[in-house]
């Protein structure tokens, strides 16, 4: 191990109450200064690294490509969203599919061609998980969410956005399944798995989707 | 723009999460106070330079620079070690 891990917690020894009595504290200025400056110490440590604290944050990883597990990523983005939380949604692998707008063959190698003829051009296509059959589920699906007023993934997509829901693309993921910029939509952010441990770091809650 | 380094590490072509796990790895040979210089081509790289940054109690995010070279994109990072 490097001695970068030999990290201490930075936490500066507090002498206990029970071996402080109140009037030695007050009568002792140099010791309270002392104090002091070791509680600013440590809320700048903490200002400079927020990550070190929990926050109201939603922190989600969506992985699946399918129209229904979209359905409930969106779904908890906008409800968290709506109740004052943060959220964070990183989409990686198959999830890639939740956030695309259209297919582009164009400057593209067999394979990934392949991947593009093969994998949803965006939410529109995307099938269900279970009882899809060849889309006829999905398309049953989404008449019963209209049926029941249950907002259309598009709908709640968009409020996510409205919401400022932060939207990171796996770029590493995009590159392997041969997606370019100009087939996500826009507005997206690029990261990798730090930049979702980040937020998944200071989040109440975490979910892989 | 310029900043100061003392040490730099490639890491061109490599993918998430490698240009990470280099770069904890070279800083932890580093003295405390010195700063590294990374460079990237992973365009990921910028929002997790600036995530373990926030996450990581011993490192500190000076600057991040993009410029091309030869017709790609190069994302230079620089991290000053702190405790």
């Amino acid at each position: 191990m490097s001695p970068v891990d030999t990290l201490s917690p930075s936490a500066p020894s507090m002498p206990s109450a029970t071996t402080m009595p109140s009037a030695a504290s007050m009568s002792a200025p140099a010791d309270s200064s002392d104090r002091l400056a070791a509680l600013e110490a440590r809320l700048t440590a903490l200002e400079d690294h927020p990550s070190q604290s929990t926050e109201d944050r939603v922190a989600m990883v969506v992985f699946s490509g399918d129209l229904d597990k979209a359905i409930a990523a969106f779904i908890i983005a906008t409800g968290a969203a709506a109740m004052g939380m943060e959220v964070s949604m990183f989409f990686t692998f198959w999830g890639l599919n939740a956030v695309k707008k259209q297919k582009v063959f164009a400057g593209k190698n067999v394979i990934e061609q392949g991947f593009t003829a093969m994998l949803p051009g965006g939410l529109g296509q995307t099938g269900l998980s279970q009882m899809n059959y060849f889309g006829a589920g999905a398309k049953i699906m989404r008449r019963l969410m209209k049926q029941h007023d249950v907002s259309s993934p598009e709908e709640l997509f968009g409020l996510a956005q409205e919401l400022g829901v932060r939207m990171v693309v796996c770029d590493m993921s995009r590159e392997l399944l041969g997606v370019t910029d100009a087939e996500l939509i826009d507005g997206l952010e690029t990261g990798g798995v730090a930049t979702f441990l980040a937020d998944a770091a200071r989040a109440k809650v975490t979910l892989f989707i | 723009m310029s900043t100061h380094f003392d040490a730099t590490l490639d890491v061109k072509g490599a993918k998430c999460p490698m240009p990470l796990v280099k770069s904890r790895k070279a800083i932890g040979d580093l003295p405390v106070g010195h700063v590294l210089q990374v460079i990237a081509t992973d365009r990921g790289s910028i929002a997790d330079f600036q995530g373990w940054a926030t996450t990581a109690k011993n490192i500190r995010l000076i600057a991040q620079e993009t410029t091309a070279e030869g017709g790609q994109d190069l994302y230079v990072h620089y991290l000053e070690r702190t405790a």
